[in-house]
C-alpha cells in the first residue's frame, strides 16, 4: 500500500510539472467547448431576407411583420420587381427572397388558396434546407392564424413537434460529443503517452526490476488519469448546464457512473495501445488516427450514424463513443433511467473487460 | 554457490549473434569487470541476468535462483543501474531516492550508512529535478537509488560512459568500498583503463568473452614485447612503421606509437634502422605492455 501511495505521488509529480500536459488536460476541454458552442454552430440567426410584395396588402403584410418579428430572420431590402431577385443573390447578403403574388388576400378568401414562392440561396445546402423549413412554419402559423379569426369550415393540417431538442439548438448534440471525445483523450491518450514515457526513458526498465508486480505499475499509471478525466468531465457538464442551458434531465449519479465506466473503457484502450507501442510519438499517433477521428467522424457525434453507408454503420458498433454518446443524450436529454440505458451500458461494459483481459495478458514482464 | 553463475548463455536476435557461450562466475565481494567495445553484448547479458531478457539456450542463477523461474525473488534482491540513465528527470534528487527506497519496501534512513558516501556528495543538490544535474552527479543519484536497498549483487552497465574523469575515478573508488561490505559487483565499461580497477576481468567481442583473468594476469599472458616509438612527423611514422615487413601491430597509443614484431625481438635492430632513415626524430624504448595493449591485441586476434 505504502508502495502504491509512493508510486501516486511520483504520477502526479509527473502530470503537475509538466505544463504542456495540464494545459492539454485541463485547457482542451474549455477551450473545445467554447469553440463548439460559439463558432461551430448550425443554429441560424437573424438570416438576411429580401421580400417581393407584389400585392401589398393588409394581410401580406401582417406575414411579412411576422418575419420581421422572428429571431431568425432579419429583412433588408424591399424589391420592386422578379428582375431584382437575381441581382439580389448574387451581391451575396441575402440568403433568402420571400415572393408574394398579386392580390395575396383576396385570392387566400376567394379560391381558399394562395402561393407564396421561397428563393433560396442553396450554396449553402444546410442553411437554405433550414431557412426554408423556418418560414414554411412562419407562413403555417400565419395561415392557421387567420383561418380560425374568420371561422372558415374546418381544414386538416400536420402539425409537428420536435421532441427533446424542440429549438434544435446544437449544443445538445456537441456537449455529450466534446465529453465523450475529451474523456477518450484524456484516458486513452495520455495513459498510453504515460505508459510509453516510462518505456521511452528507461525507467520501466528500473521497475521491472523491483518488488513491484506489474498490475501495482499499470494501476499506479492509470488511477491518476481517472480522476483528471472524472474533473474533465465535471467541467464539461458544468459548462454545458451553467453556460448553454443544457439540461440534466435524468440522475445525476447515473450519469457520472456512466461516465466512470466509459472512462475506464477508454483507460483499457490507452493501455493495451501502451502494451503494443514503444515510443510516445507511436502511442500518440495510434491515439489519434485510431481513435479521434473516429470518434470525432463515425460516433454520431458530427455526422448522423443513421445517414452513413452500412460498413461505416457496423464499424461504428465497435467504436466505445457511439454507445456513450447514446447514453449521454438518453440520460442529459430524455431523463432516462437505468431501464433505457442498460444496453448501451452493458456494451460498454462488455468492451472494458474484454480490453483489460487483453491488456493485462499483452503486458511484458520482460523486455521486449 | 556464487552470487553471479553464468552457464553457456546464448541469445540471439534475428540475425545477430548477441551472446556466444557465455560462462563465467563472480564470488561475494568480488568486483568482475566486462569489457568491451560497444555492441560487444554486455547490455545484453546484463538483461538476461536481471531477468529482463530471456536467453535461447543456458543457465544463469543470480544469488543461487534461477533467473527465468525465480525471477520475482531475484529483482527483489538485486541492485540495477541500466547503461542510459533511468531515473525520473522532473523528480528532484530526493524525491527519486525517496521513489526507489519505498518501492523496495525501505527508506532512505534504513540502508544510509551503504549510501552515505555516495549521497553527500549529492546532498547539496537534493532539491534540484535529477534531469538538470551534471553527467557525473547523474551517475552518482542512479547508484545510490540502485544501492538503497542494500542489494546482494549489484549490476552495473557502463556507468561511467559519458562521465569526466575526475568523477570516473571518484565511481570507481566507491565501488571498491562497496565491494568491501561483501557485494557482489558485475560491472561493464567500455574504458580499457578502468580495467585495472577490477578484481576479474572479461574481454567480451562480438558476444563472446575473450578472456577471464585477473588484470595481472592479463598482462602476464601476453608475452610479446613491445616497443613505444615517436618520432616529429607521427602521420608518416605510422605508415612507415607498417609497411615494415615484420610489423605485427601498431597502433596510436597516447602521444607514441605501441609496436609488436612477429618474430619478437629478431627484427629490432632492422626496424629501428628502417625508421630512422624516413623518420627525423625517432626514439624508440622497449615498454611492459599495459592491460589496454593486451586488450587490443586479443581483440585482433
Amino acid at each position: 500500500m505504502k508502495q502504491f501511495l509512493q508510486f501516486l505521488k511520483k504520477e502526479f509529480y509527473h502530470i503537475f510539472r509538466d505544463r504542456r500536459t495540464l494545459l492539454i488536460l485541463f485547457g482542451m476541454p474549455i477551450v473545445q467547448i467554447i469553440l463548439f458552442g460559439f463558432a461551430i454552430t448550425n443554429e441560424i440567426h437573424e438570416a438576411k431576407f429580401a421580400v417581393l410584395d407584389q400585392s401589398n396588402d393588409y394581410y401580406s403584410t401582417r406575414l411579412l411583420q411576422r418575419f420581421d418579428h422572428s429571431a431568425y430572420f432579419h429583412r433588408v431590402k424591399n424589391l420592386q420587381s422578379p428582375n431584382e431577385i437575381a441581382k439580389t443573390f448574387e451581391e451575396g447578403d441575402v440568403k433568402i427572397v420571400i415572393v408574394i403574388p398579386p392580390q395575396f388576400g383576396k385570392t387566400f378568401f376567394h379560391e381558399r388558396k394562395s402561393t407564396i414562392q421561397l428563393l433560396a440561396d442553396a450554396t449553402d445546402p444546410n442553411t437554405a434546407t433550414t431557412l426554408e423549413n423556418y418560414a414554411s412554419s412562419i407562413i403555417n402559423q400565419y395561415q392557421k392564424d387567420i383561418t380560425k379569426e374568420e371561422k372558415l369550415p374546418l381544414t386538416i393540417s400536420t402539425d409537428y413537434r420536435l421532441q427533446y431538442n424542440p429549438a434544435l439548438k446544437s449544443v445538445y448534440m456537441f456537449v455529450p460529443g466534446v465529453m465523450t471525445l475529451i474523456l477518450m483523450l484524456v484516458s486513452a491518450m495520455m495513459t498510453s503517452i504515460a505508459i510509453t514515457r516510462e518505456k521511452e526513458l528507461g525507467t520501466m526498465e528500473i521497475l521491472l526490476v523491483s518488488p513491484l508486480k506489474p498490475g501495482l505499475i499499470i494501476v499506479g499509471k492509470v488511477v491518476p488519469y481517472i480522476m483528471l478525466a472524472f474533473i474533465n468531465a465535471i467541467i464539461i457538464l458544468v459548462m454545458g448546464v451553467f453556460i448553454f442551458d443544457m439540461p440534466i434531465k435524468g440522475n445525476l449519479f447515473l450519469l457520472l457512473a456512466e461516465c466512470g465506466l466509459f472512462v475506464l473503457t477508454a483507460l483499457s484502450i490507452g493501455i493495451l495501445i501502451s502494451s503494443i507501442t514503444e515510443s510516445q510519438q507511436t502511442a500518440m499517433m495510434i491515439s489519434m488516427v485510431g481513435l479521434m477521428m473516429p470518434t470525432m467522424l463515425l460516433s454520431g457525434f458530427v455526422f448522423p450514424i443513421e445517414s452513413m453507408p452500412l460498413p461505416l454503420q457496423i464499424i461504428a458498433n465497435i467504436l466505445p463513443a457511439k454507445w456513450f454518446i447514446i447514453i449521454l443524450k438518453t440520460i442529459m436529454l430524455k431523463g432516462g433511467g437505468l431501464m433505457d440505458v442498460w444496453k448501451p451500458t452493458v456494451i460498454l461494459l462488455g468492451m472494458t473487460l474484454v480490453l483489460q483481459v487483453i491488456s493485462i495478458r499483452k503486458f511484458k514482464i520482460r523486455l521486449s | 554457490m556464487n552470487p553471479i553463475v553464468v552457464q553457456h548463455i546464448s541469445k540471439q536476435y534475428k540475425s545477430v549473434e548477441a551472446l556466444k557461450d557465455i560462462s563465467f562466475e563472480v564470488k561475494a565481494g568480488e568486483l568482475f569487470g566486462l569489457i568491451g567495445p560497444d555492441g560487444a553484448g554486455k547490455t545484453t547479458l546484463f538483461r538476461v541476468l536481471t531477468t529482463l531478457l530471456l536467453a535461447d539456450t543456458g543457465k544463469a542463477f543470480v544469488n543461487g535462483r534461477d533467473v527465468v523461474k525465480d525471477y520475482k525473488l531475484i529483482r527483489r534482491e538485486v541492485g540495477y543501474m541500466p547503461g542510459r540513465f533511468s531515473l525520473y528527470q522532473d523528480l528532484t534528487v530526493e524525491e527519486n531516492l525517496k521513489f526507489f527506497a519505498t518501492i523496495f519496501n525501505t527508506s532512505i534512513k534504513e540502508n544510509y550508512d551503504l549510501i552515505r558516501d555516495i549521497y553527500v556528495q549529492i546532498e547539496p543538490f537534493k532539491k534540484r529535478p535529477a534531469g538538470k544535474l551534471s553527467g557525473g552527479m547523474k551517475q552518482k543519484l542512479a547508484l545510490c537509488c540502485a544501492l538503497v536497498h542494500k542489494p546482494e549483487v549489484l549490476f552495473l552497465d557502463e556507468p561511467t560512459t559519458g562521465v569526466d574523469p575526475v568523477s570516473r575515478k571518484e565511481f570507481w573508488e566507491m565501488l571498491q568500498r562497496l565491494k568491501s561490505k561483501g557485494i557482489a559487483i558485475l560491472v561493464s565499461t567500455p574504458y580499457m583503463d578502468e580495467a585495472n580497477l577490477c578484481d576479474q576481468v572479461a574481454l567480451m567481442q562480438n558476444g563472446q568473452l575473450l578472456q577471464i583473468n585477473t588484470p595481472k594476469g592479463v598482462v602476464d599472458s601476453f608475452a610479446q614485447p613491445m616497443w613505444a616509438i615517436r618520432a616529429d612527423n607521427m602521420y608518416q611514422l605510422i605508415s612507415t612503421a607498417r609497411a615494415f615487413e615484420d610489423t605485427q601491430s601498431c597502433y596510436a597509443f597516447g602521444d607514441s606509437l605501441h609496436i609488436t614484431l612477429t618474430n619478437g625481438t629478431a627484427q629490432e635492430e632492422a626496424l629501428a634502422t628502417y625508421l630512422k632513415e624516413k623518420n627525423p626524430g625517432l626514439t624508440m624504448e622497449r615498454i611492459q605492455p599495459g592491460i589496454e595493449d593486451c586488450f587490443m591485441y586479443l581483440m585482433k586476434n
